[in-house]
């Protein structure tokens, strides 16, 4: 078990040197470095950057060296908590993002959390219940919430919102309360606007896990343990429950690793269309800003925190289920 | 290639149908499978019908894509009355546009007695068929079609005052055609690299392994936001093109190279494999003519499967204006001005293009599915 847990966290350092690597890209491809944005922007404020100051400040940044220097310049900064400058908000990357980050956690785990809360009822009534109206109606629902790309389904809720319901859906906070510290009364109202957004985020991975939980039941409950179970007068319930179900759960948790950057991604796109105060929208503007700073730690932080999230399912999953200990050590 | 039904008791089958599956060849058994499932067989035709669209685009326009109109800005879609007088004579009411004096936003009426007929294949706009056959007749428009008075909107217009059919029509031609060469490119990185990993085994599995599980915890929209911002602006519509197909593609070919590691894994043990090898046959012929032939089939279903995922990618980045950029025209581009509320509530018909999207990956979804099953000889 720990040499499969090594494994994980070994990959897991891999991914996050590979998404490091490609959020510098991002930084890089733009013509021009940070500091020719720098002095660009001194001067739209009205102050001059003198050559000697620009020098300095490209020997400390390492820029003109090779690129694998600036590289791991960068790395060295980002380590100690310093992800540069954002050129568009005039302050601290870390001080743009905020709270906006934890936001997006808890959107994506919020949908995450309904995805299964969601699918596990309906997957298994879909599968007792096999070519009942129910049945059809959850393949149905489930085929729209594959077919439909997210943001069309935000743009469609929006607008359905407010030509019946004459309500503006989105956002996660109240007007008045958006610019609030926290407090008992901002975190019940976060509460209470997460479902909307959770939803839409989860349809597609609760359509998935549907048809994953049915195929998965139907193919335990055709077992002879089951018949078994029944014929040894077992309540109905307990047949399902004790012991197909707990064995079609299983999908359940190693797609996670899956789900997850997913989920994530769509919580980007969604973010924008429904205004919702995650790293979405501060990413978009920062990359029609040219603002790369501020866009390559936002890829960044989001692929590690995807990374972690996903090495936390790994563990989880070894330790709910004994067989992937024996297959892959 | 044996199917269950066979197996299961030649005595009960027809003697003369038993002959038949006997000597069928595996994509004719594939057909017959194929054929069974009612969904994907519809599914085929609508996927079909898009394609049609994309080669006839400019016929089936019935106005100039690009021609805007600050007169005809936001023009609602102009209903379609098919009778006239008890005749079929389809036509639409003449349309005026004036400004309202206290909220200054246009308003339209429709004149119903001034009737425009439709008409079948009217001279328009000149293109080439094809891209070859120059022509000016189109599938259907209203003579004098360029005359401010006498116009047609099936689908309303656009800010600009651009026909929305139009440019549906066009935007049709890039997103699926983006979608092919995205899912052509992920096909051949998905093969080369599957097929490597899949016949060699050893270390190029485990490196080729290793990426593809990296590539796929990696949350891809924002690296593609990221990629294609990086862009250069000044960079023409064909180098965004290809330049979007080979961002997306790049992490986009990892399940067909799994799809393809899966079946060579499989093959590998095969009597029919191991048998060629026996008799001398070069890696080369091993590979191409004993084994690609037998999961031919997978690939192409596997693609099918590509193939939605690529289209909604073009449109997500599109739509966020970080993929294609006006003038050119894809579905993407279109929803772009449905991005608020406060449009969409007031004009919902650019939220049309939507609904083209829905369907084709529905469509190509349920094709997929069918292909896979009918590739299966040993599924249900």
């Amino acid at each position: 078990m720990l040499a499969y847990i090594g494994r994980r966290a070994l990959l897991a350092v891999f991914t996050v040197w590979a998404i490091s690597a490609l959020a510098f890209a991002i930084i890089q491809l733009p013509p021009g470095d940070y500091v020719t944005s720098y002095i660009a922007q001194m001067a739209s404020m009205g102050s001059v950057v003198s050559d000697e100051e620009a020098q300095n400040l490209r020997i400390q940044y390492g820029l003109g060296q090779p690129i694998y220097v600036q590289y791991l310049k960068w790395m060295e900064l980002v380590v100690q908590g310093d992800f540069g400058f954002s050129m568009e908000w005039r302050r601290p990357v870390t001080e743009v993002i905020g709270d906006r980050l934890w936001l997006t956690v808890v959107v994506s785990v919020a949908a995450l959390l309904l995805t299964w809360v969601l699918a596990l009822p309906i997957g298994i009534y879909s599968a007792v219940r096999q070519y009942s109206v129910g049945d059809y109606v959850a393949t149905f629902i489930g085929f729209i919430g594959l077919a439909v790309p997210n943001f069309l389904l935000a743009l469609v809720i929006l607008y359905l919102g407010f030509t019946l319901f004459n309500a503006h859906i989105g956002g996660l906070f109240t007007p008045e309360l958006q610019d609030a510290p926290w407090s008992q009364a901002k975190v019940w109202d976060l509460f209470k606007h997460l479902p909307i957004p959770a939803l839409i985020l989860g349809l597609a991975g609760t359509a998935q896990q549907i048809r994953i939980m049915r195929a998965n039941l139907l193919d335990e409950l055709r077992k002879p343990y089951v018949v078994t179970a029944r014929s040894k007068g077992l309540s109905e319930a307990r047949v399902i429950l004790k012991y197909p179900v707990r064995l079609a759960l299983n999908p359940f948790a190693s797609t996670i690793g899956y789900t997850l950057p997913y989920i994530v991604s769509g919580s980007i796109i969604v973010s924008i269309v429904l205004g919702l105060p995650t790293v979405g929208p501060l990413l978009l503007k920062a990359l029609i800003a040219q603002d790369m700073f501020l866009a390559g730690t936002i890829v960044l932080l989001l692929g590690v925190m995807t990374v972690i999230g996903t090495l936390i399912s790994d563990i989880l999953l070894v330790w709910v289920d004994p067989r992937i200990r024996l297959e892959d050590t | 290639m044996a199917t269950p039904e066979v197996a299961i008791g030649p005595s009960t089958v027809a003697a003369a149908e038993d002959q038949r599956i006997f000597v069928a060849s595996q994509w004719q058994l594939m057909w017959w499978r194929f054929h069974k499932h009612r969904v994907a067989v519809a599914s085929g035709i609508v996927v079909a019908g898009f394609y049609l669209v994309v080669l006839g685009a400019d016929f089936l326009a019935y106005a100039d894509p690009n021609a805007s109109e600050a007169q005809r800005s936001l023009m609602p879609p102009q209903p379609v009355h098919w009778f006239d007088g008890g005749r079929f004579r389809p036509h639409v009411y003449a349309v005026k546009g004036a400004r309202d004096p206290e909220t200054f936003k246009r308003v339209y009426r429709a004149d119903p007695t001034m009737k425009i007929p439709i008409r079948l294949f009217p001279q328009g706009f000149e293109y080439r068929f094809l891209g070859v056959i120059p022509m000016t007749r189109h599938l259907i428009g209203v003579d004098g079609g360029l005359d401010a008075e006498k116009t047609i909107f099936l689908l309303g217009t656009d800010v600009q005052g651009r026909d929305m059919w139009s440019r549906l029509m066009y935007g049709t031609r890039i997103s699926l055609t983006i979608g092919l060469c995205g899912v052509t490119l992920s096909l051949f990185l998905g093969v080369v690299l599957g097929g490597l990993s899949g016949f060699y085994g050893g270390i190029a599995d485990t490196v080729i392994q290793r990426v593809i599980e990296i590539l796929r915890s990696i949350p891809t929209i924002p690296l593609w936001m990221g990629l294609a911002a990086a862009l250069p602006r000044d960079w023409s519509i064909l180098q965004i093109y290809f330049a979007i197909t080979v961002i997306i593609s790049l992490l986009g070919w990892t399940e067909l190279a799994r799809v393809v590691r899966g079946r060579f894994l499989a093959l590998r043990e095969e009597d029919f494999v191991v048998s060629a090898r026996l008799v001398g046959c070069t890696q080369m012929r091993t590979i191409f003519v004993h084994m690609v032939p037998s999961f031919m089939s997978h690939i192409i279903a596997a693609t099918t499967l590509a193939l939605p995922a690529m289209i909604i990618s073009e449109t997500a980045l599109s739509f966020l204006g970080l993929g294609l950029r006006p003038p050119a025209i894809s579905w993407g581009v279109l929803l772009q001005q449905a991005q608020n509320v406060q449009t969409v509530a007031i004009t919902p018909w650019l939220m049309i293009p939507a609904v083209p999207v829905i369907i084709v990956v529905m469509a190509f979804n349920f094709l997929g599915d069918g292909l896979r099953d009918a590739a299966d000889p040993y599924g249900r």
